[in-house]
């Protein structure tokens, strides 16, 4: 959709490429890959063993998952001109809530898993009526549940490691259908889903504008408060999800550590998807390539021998690279200097 | 009524509240003991928590005091213990590198116009990320000068102990204290956090406020990691995870608006008390459980976010020009 | 009169542009070492223009400004305070939460070892104030008092800093007659010592109490420069509005509220008003009428169109639609009711600028209809390819980013935006504003069209020429309230400046 804006009208060209927006995060993700293949030389292989697809790429898409689906509801809400730091929070509570459901009473597991997602959606809930409603900053009113949500996650466990054998919520992180990774099904699930639900409906007009120009917005007769909202809830639900995952993995619900900074590396997938922290245009899409370019330099640095504590060092590095290459300062700083240099060149052949 | 004092005023009495609920169930919160201890404890909180005042009356947030902590205190114990350098050394060298690193980001916040929560969010992986590469492992510090600061303590009647650290932080507070209120730059800081533009056409130096701003955070900051080095004798690339979020918490419990300007530095004194208290008193009852600390916390968050909005509930949300030019 | 005739601050051939719009264009301007010189014009006239210039906001293209002689180049404001060029802007640029004190000396604080002396500065604001007349606790934060205090105040940190020229921009906009008349002493003062006071403000009847002279702009061009007492206020409201006066006159207007006579009008407007805000209006437009709302800036007619729509809340009255009451508490309602706005701020109350033109046309039908019933994207083009077309809207396609359209182009796709949600109401508040003679024309010819259609129209414009053109009655505001209603002959350029320029019944 909008991710490809404005197809090349005089046929293709290098300008043309590069200028499309979608071109950057691509092209490092392939650069991130590509330097993977070269510290690991079966990076790329794939095989089938036993009915599964094994192999880099997909252990990238399956450990990829929670993040994939925080940043597609953190897309959303950055998009209203929001943020939401509870979804680590949100991801342990949700987490807490299937296992402990699962592990102590004799409920069906789908409908703890639907309760689950509930849970997710009522602190989404929360979360939008703070600021929505009461116009409190974003990044305070989501605070609050990033500071108290891991106690009503222990809370809710009792503090222990909520451990459980239920063979069908173990499904949602380890089940494998067609030699796929049930988790990847859900990435794909909710991408659509949330995809149809902004693109084919006005949601996704309605948020960009909101996020764009609030007060124009308001002119035009749009109710900001109850686009908010769906944003807050929908980030709550893909935090639920990413909750179920992680703790269908293990197989027990940790409220420490479950979901521990994903809030932020949500944010950073965002923010190299290319959607401002500003609002307006959001780019689901590109989010996802964000959120897949932070899980492939972590598996690189994984296979690549290097202790895994290079990971926030790297991601460091690629945060700022980033912010000064979407900073407005620098993009024009760059672009002066390109012209003088041309400039010169043409004044030498001169 | 001053309104802008009201929150302080409120933060006092949550904190005697709480006090005293907890002098009702434990007699010991009647010694000495009880508030040196929370002192000691909570001292690098605390001194990080000067700092992210200064950060959040000027409008802007720090996450990186958490990982600069644990960045400090394994990079003191490796300069102690690996190069034999003198801790005094050691701490000159981390606070110099401490303020070279809160310049830059300050310094990127406001020339490239880069929101402080994703620039600071990108200094704490990086100050983090840097721990981990010089160690993975706690490292132990055995220095003459690490014994003789631990046994400088003076003993009250009732046996509560006023640590070194603890006095530190104390004055550390003070010094807090006095620049934010009776210096230029402090007064810079208000002004800033209160009005950016009428800050600037005031004539307020933003560029050095906002990096100031950033550096003292930085600095007290790597102070904080040399205090938890000295009060765990060790460095730990894994300590202090998520302290950011606590001192910002403590800083708004303390009665300063997240939206910056309004504050005082003594709150974030009895914000940080608090988050003392309620942790002692969890601590004390056997019944209660640690997670009661962070959902008390959060609550208390909460009504004071409540509070603060219903204090300033006159301005309207959009500064609609009631007649226009 | 006390007024010397040394010139402190002078502009020559002072001009700048911003893209194609000229937006000063070889200004002369003389400000006189004490004397209140009033600058006068409409929206758009280059007022805010000049201040921005003189006090270092905007550098200039070309020209010279001279402060007692000399050439000066002030790069900033915080340049121009210290040259002696201090601004009080309406919306006072201040620091709220910090003290009246604090806020005067905040960066020449009086210090003691080395720290700010805060009892000491305390006495010396309140010692300042005192000299004019203001009472106040010092210490106390500046959010706490009135705008006419924090007016105040903003003036005293001005004349403190040593100011030879202080810029009063609409310092009265928000000051009962008490108010007012506190401010005035105090400019009295300043005048008396010597300082030069520039006076930008709508209230033509303090341009006449307190002004020695008084510079009228228009376009970017200056109109003329006169002495206070001897320019009759007709000959300066129609300097300001740009129109001669063909006939004499005299003869005093009669107020004209009467009651249209057909009962059936499509809108009704009864009593509606907020206090403090607007005084209860009525009003009526009928079906496939335009009804005029002529007045000065500042007289209300913004306040108006926003009571209406909704976006402003009113305490008093009742708006009747086609007979019935309805009840409006925001823009979506008002819009559900088949009302449309074109506000008159473009950039930031019109245009969604990161958004495509396709999308700024369908935006306000799509919020009518809902989340759900989303308007299939073929539909949309067509909407928006139909748009640009019957508007002439100039743009490579629908696709382009609205806020890369020109001017007149945006005011015409705000335009569209709301023919495509089917208004049967529509007010337009200066829709012609700031946009160029082709697209002036044509705008006025769609309103034509409009009315023709069937839509009911209030259209709010200081261009009295076209008021006149296209609308069948005028309703004429003055301060905040309704002062005549003219109709058939009456509908003329002078009548309307006529019951503009009467002086207030006291």
């Amino acid at each position: 959709m909008s991710e490809m804006t404005q197809p090349a009208e005089r046929g293709f060209s290098l300008q043309s490429l590069t200028r499309n927006r979608a071109f950057w995060p691509i092209f490092a993700l392939l650069l991130i890959l590509l330097g993977n293949r070269l510290i690991a030389p079966d990076f790329f292989n794939i095989e089938v063993v036993e009915g599964r697809i094994f192999g880099s790429l997909i252990v990238i898409l399956i450990r990829g998952a929670p993040v994939v689906l925080l940043s597609i509801g953190m897309t959303l809400v950055i998009a209203t001109k929001g943020i939401d730091l509870s979804v680590g929070a949100v991801i342990a509570i949700s987490g807490a809530v299937a296992a402990v459901l699962v592990s102590t009473t004799d409920i069906n597991p789908i409908l703890a898993i639907l309760i689950s997602i509930g849970v997710g959606a009522l602190c989404g809930l929360w979360n939008g009526i703070l600021v929505a409603y009461f116009n409190i900053q974003p990044i305070v009113a989501t605070l609050i549940l990033m500071v108290s949500g891991r106690g009503i996650a222990q809370l809710i466990t009792n503090g222990q490691i909520a451990i459980f054998n239920d063979e069908t919520l173990a499904f949602v992180g380890t089940g494998v259908i067609a030699g796929i990774q049930f988790p990847i099904y859900i990435c794909i699930a909710v991408f659509v889903i949330v995809m149809l639900l902004v693109r084919r409906t006005a949601i996704g007009l309605l948020i960009e504008s909101v996020g764009a120009n609030d007060r124009a917005s308001y002119y035009a007769g749009i109710k900001a408060a109850q686009i908010k909202l769906f944003a807050y809830v929908a980030s709550g639900i893909c935090a639920a999800l990413a909750g179920l995952i992680l703790t269908a993995d293990i197989k027990g619900a940790d409220a420490n550590n479950a979901g521990l900074w994903l809030e932020l590396d949500a944010i950073l997938a965002v923010v190299i998807g290319g959607t401002s922290l500003d609002g307006g245009r959001f780019f689901l899409g590109l989010s996802v390539i964000g959120a897949l370019i932070i899980q492939s330099v972590e598996t690189g640095i994984l296979q690549s021998g290097l202790p895994p504590t290079f990971n926030l060092v790297v991601k460091a590095i690629v945060i700022l690279i980033v912010l000064l290459l979407q900073s407005d300062v620098v993009r024009r700083w760059i672009s002066n200097s390109v012209n003088r240099l041309r400039g010169q060149m043409r004044g030498q052949t001169a | 009524m001053k309104s802008r004092i009201f929150p302080l005023i409120a933060t006092i009495v949550v904190f005697i509240l709480l006090y005293m609920i907890g002098w009702q169930r434990f007699p010991a919160f009647g010694t000495t003991r009880v508030v040196l201890n929370i002192l000691t404890d909570k001292s690098f909180l605390g001194v990080a928590a000067v700092g992210m005042t200064f950060v959040i009356l000027s409008g802007g947030i720090d996450l990186s005091v958490g990982s600069i902590i644990a960045f400090t205190s394994i990079f003191c114990a490796l300069l102690i213990k690996d190069v034999g350098v003198h801790p005094l050394g050691a701490f000159a060298i981390a606070l110099a590198l401490g303020a070279a690193f809160g310049g830059a980001m300050g310094a990127i916040i406001h020339y490239l116009k880069i929101p402080p929560f994703i620039v600071t969010l990108a200094g704490m992986f990086l100050a983090r990320g840097c721990a981990f590469l010089l160690s993975e492992a706690s490292v132990p510090i055995e220095h003459p000068f690490y014994s003789d600061i631990s046994g400088m303590y003076y003993v009250f009647e009732d046996k509560g102990r006023l640590t070194f650290v603890a006095t530190l932080f104390v004055i550390v507070l003070l010094v807090g204290l006095i620049i934010a209120h009776f210096t230029r730059f402090g007064r810079n800081v208000y002004a800033l956090g209160g009005d950016k533009n009428s800050a600037l056409l005031l004539g307020v130096p933003i560029a050095r406020t906002t990096i100031g701003v950033y550096m003292l955070s930085s600095v007290l900051a790597t102070l904080a990691g040399i205090i938890y080095s000295l009060y765990t004798r060790s460095g730990y690339p894994l300590a202090t995870v998520g302290l950011e979020l606590d001192a910002i918490t403590a800083v708004v419990i303390g009665g300063t608006l997240l939206t910056g300007g309004v504050g005082y530095m003594a709150g974030t004194l009895v914000g940080v008390l608090i988050l003392g208290v309620i942790q002692t008193y969890i601590n004390f009852d056997g019944g209660l459980n640690s997670w009661w600390t962070k959902i008390v916390i959060g609550a208390l968050l909460f009504v004071f976010i409540a509070l603060q909005k219903v204090l300033s509930s006159g301005r309207p949300v959009f500064k609609l020009p009631s007649l226009k030019r | 009169m006390t007024t010397s005739t040394q010139p402190i601050l002078q502009t020559r051939d002072l001009s700048i542009s911003f893209g194609s719009v000229d937006a000063l264009v070889s200004v002369d301007f003389n400000l006189r070492a004490g004397e209140i010189h009033a600058l006068l014009g409409e929206n758009g006239a280059g007022k805010s223009t000049l201040i921005k210039l003189v006090t270092g906001v905007y550098a200039k293209d070309s020209g010279q400004i001279l402060l007692d002689g000399k050439e000066i180049n002030p790069r900033n404001p915080r340049e121009a305070q210290l040259l002696g060029i201090s601004p009080v802007y309406q919306e006072i640029n201040l620091i709220p939460t910090l003290s009246v004190a604090e806020n005067i000396y905040l960066g020449s604080q009086p210090m003691r070892f080395g720290l700010v002396n805060t009892a000491a500065m305390n006495k010396q604001a309140e010692a300042l104030l005192n000299r004019y007349n203001i009472d106040i606790d010092v210490n106390r934060t500046l959010s706490s008092y009135s705008v006419a205090i924090q007016q105040l105040v903003a003036i005293a940190r001005g004349v403190d800093m040593s100011a030879k020229v202080l810029i009063l921009d609409e310092p009265t906009a928000s000051l009962d007659r008490h108010e007012v008349e506190t401010l005035f002493n105090v400019m009295r003062q300043l005048k008396a010592d010597g300082v030069g006071i520039i006076l930008i403000t709508h209230f033509l009847d303090q341009v006449y109490e307190i002004s020695d002279r008084i510079t009228v702009l228009r376009n970017g061009f200056k109109v003329g420069e006169y002495n206070t007492d001897e320019l009759p206020r007709v000959k300066l409201i129609s300097e300001m509005l740009g129109h001669e006066l063909t006939q004499t006159l005299g003869k005093q207007a009669t107020s004209e509220t009467a009651k249209p006579k057909n009962q059936e009008a499509y809108i009704r407007v009864d009593g509606l008003g907020r206090k403090g805000y607007l005084e209860p209006i009525d009003l009526t437009v009928n079906e496939g009428e335009i009804v005029g709302l002529a007045g000065l800036l500042g007289s209300g007619r913004t306040e108006t169109a926003l009571l209406i729509f909704g976006i402003e809340g009113h305490d008093q009255g009742t708006i009747y639609v086609d007979g019935q009451a309805v009840h409006l508490r925001s823009p979506s309602q008002a819009i559900q009711e088949g009302f449309a706005l074109c506000p008159e701020d473009r950039k930031t109350e019109g245009i969604v600028g990161e958004l495509t033109v396709r999308e700024n046309v369908i935006l306000a039908l799509q919020a009518k209809r809902g989340w759900f019933d989303f308007i299939p994207i073929k539909r949309q083009q067509e909407l928006a390819d139909e748009m640009i077309e019957a508007l002439h809207i100039a743009t490579p396609d629908a696709e382009k980013p609205a806020g890369q359209l020109s001017g007149g182009n945006q005011q015409k796709l705000i335009l569209a935006r709301w023919l495509a949600s089917e208004p049967k109401f529509l007010i337009l508040d200066e829709p012609t504003r700031g946009i160029d003679v082709g697209a002036h024309a044509e705008i006025i010819n769609i309103i034509k069209r409009l009315s023709n259609d069937g839509m009911s129209l209030l259209v709010i414009s200081s261009e009295l020429a076209e008021v006149v053109d296209y609308s069948d009655r005028v309703i004429v505001l003055r301060d905040h309230k309704k002062v005549a209603e003219l109709k058939g002959d009456e509908v003329t350029e002078n009548r309307i400046m006529q019951v503009i320029a009467e002086e207030p019944n006291v």
